[in-house]
């Protein structure tokens, strides 16, 4: 499954596909354990002990202890799953989305309430607004 | 007979019920959002439905990775809160329709479509906030409550074109069902938003109004968006949408939009709501 896939070109964004499905299991069942109140409680009471019940790699370990949002995607994190850490700290969606995005939680609020991040420029990366150009055929 | 008489698309942002909980929906942030949500309950009151079909997605609530339904269908009597990591909502318990849901299963497997049956589950923000949405904040919801979940979690989804041939298939269970019951059904998730990555905050207006637009002017062209244009030109999690094609499948094919409203930001997101009634025969 680790063909190149179209919407490998969409940047900033982590699709949460077969690859990473096979990647982040554990992870993402790790953080669905703090769907219960108890399991949140063990959690917050010893992180790295909670964390011994689940067989993390080394880096999902990591990301999850230092809260590096952007980098549990990378390391097969599911947002759905993940954000469920960010509630047993009490932080939002947005605190998240600004952490990601590498920006301070004001910019980001004004980003939105100007409308959110606009289309130009973010639909490809390298910022072209249209797919490339495939190769001219061989002569 | 039972009938389809009406189709809500709404979009089903955590936040929104958030602030309904928290009595937040007067702040300058919230109130052009709700201020639109008035007409769309007013509506809602005066139709009076016996029941509705709620299409949304679970988010790591009933569900887990472990099993991945793409399609399922809550035929509970009583659907209880999820607690989604911060505590269930303080809203009504969701009452079902067992017999209905019932025949809905056994018409749409035996139609081709294989469902996956659930007779107890957990339901969370994305049915619960679309009924907060229309109905407000009662003490009991006016209707009851099928769930339809739909698997946009894990890549793939089902095609919108699939969606919306589910669609059609619900409709036909629908009209074949002899109780003589009105049933809405909501599509519901999007518009158009990115959860995660760097990209996040990602919204397209342009995008948003044009699906808008072609629910009631050319649904089957919007059948045929490919799930990367949904997630290059409506975010990663905007692909939510192919949920409204169920219930625009549905519809009859002539429907008339009675209702819009559109909001920017609710959260990370762009907030929709759309009223379709049918209008001349399928």
């Amino acid at each position: 499954m680790s063909s190149p896939r179209e919407y490998d070109d969409i940047p900033g964004t982590y699709v949460y596909d077969a690859e990473r499905g096979r990647q982040g299991y554990a992870l993402n069942m790790f953080c669905m354990s703090l769907n219960k109140p108890e399991n949140r409680a063990s959690f917050k009471g010893n992180e790295a002990g909670y964390l011994d019940r689940f067989p993390l790699s080394a880096e999902q370990r990591r990301c999850v202890l230092e809260r590096d949002w952007l980098a549990m995607l990378k390391a097969g994190g599911n947002i759905y799953y993940t954000i469920k850490i960010a509630f047993c700290d009490g932080l939002t969606f947005q605190d998240v989305a600004s952490m990601m995005s590498g920006v301070s939680k004001e910019t980001y609020a004004q980003m939105m309430l100007a409308g959110g991040r606009s289309p130009e420029g973010n639909r490809y990366k390298e910022g072209r607004s249209s797919p490339q150009a495939p190769p001219r055929a061989e002569k | 007979m039972a009938r389809i008489v009406a189709g809500i698309g709404c979009s089903h942002v955590p936040a929104i019920g958030v602030a309904m909980d928290k009595g937040a929906t007067g702040t300058p942030y919230w109130e052009p959002l709700f201020r639109g949500y008035g007409p769309a309950r007013e509506w809602l009151t005066q139709l009076a439905p016996d029941v509705a079909i709620v299409v949304y997605n679970d988010h790591a609530n009933a569900f887990s990775l472990d099993i991945i339904p793409t399609f399922l269908i809550g035929v509970a009597d009583r659907f209880p809160i999820a607690d989604e990591g911060f505590g269930p909502r303080p809203v009504p318990e969701v009452k079902g329709d067992s017999r209905l849901a019932w025949h809905l299963a056994e018409s749409l497997i035996l139609d081709e479509f294989d469902m996956t049956i659930a007779n107890q589950m957990p339901v969370d923000h994305g049915l619960t906030v679309p009924l907060s949405v229309t109905c407000g904040q009662p003490a009991e919801w006016p209707f009851r409550v099928i769930p339809l979940c739909v698997n946009v979690v894990q890549y793939p989804p089902p095609t919108g074109a699939r969606c919306y041939k589910l669609g059609q298939a619900i409709r036909r269970a629908v009209d074949r069902y002899e109780e003589d019951l009105r049933v809405v059904i909501y599509g519901t998730g999007g518009m158009s938003h990115q959860l995660q990555g760097e990209r996040a905050g990602f919204i397209n207006r342009e995008f948003d109004t044009a699906f808008l637009d072609g629910l009631t002017r050319d649904p089957l062209a919007l059948t045929r968006i490919r799930h990367t244009e949904y997630m290059r030109e409506a975010g990663s999690e905007g692909i939510e949408m192919v949920m409204w094609h169920v219930m625009r499948g549905a519809l009859n094919e002539q429907v008339a939009e009675v209702y819009r409203h559109y909001h920017v930001p609710a959260s990370n997101t762009a907030a929709g709501l759309v009223i379709l009634e049918n209008r001349s025969a399928a």
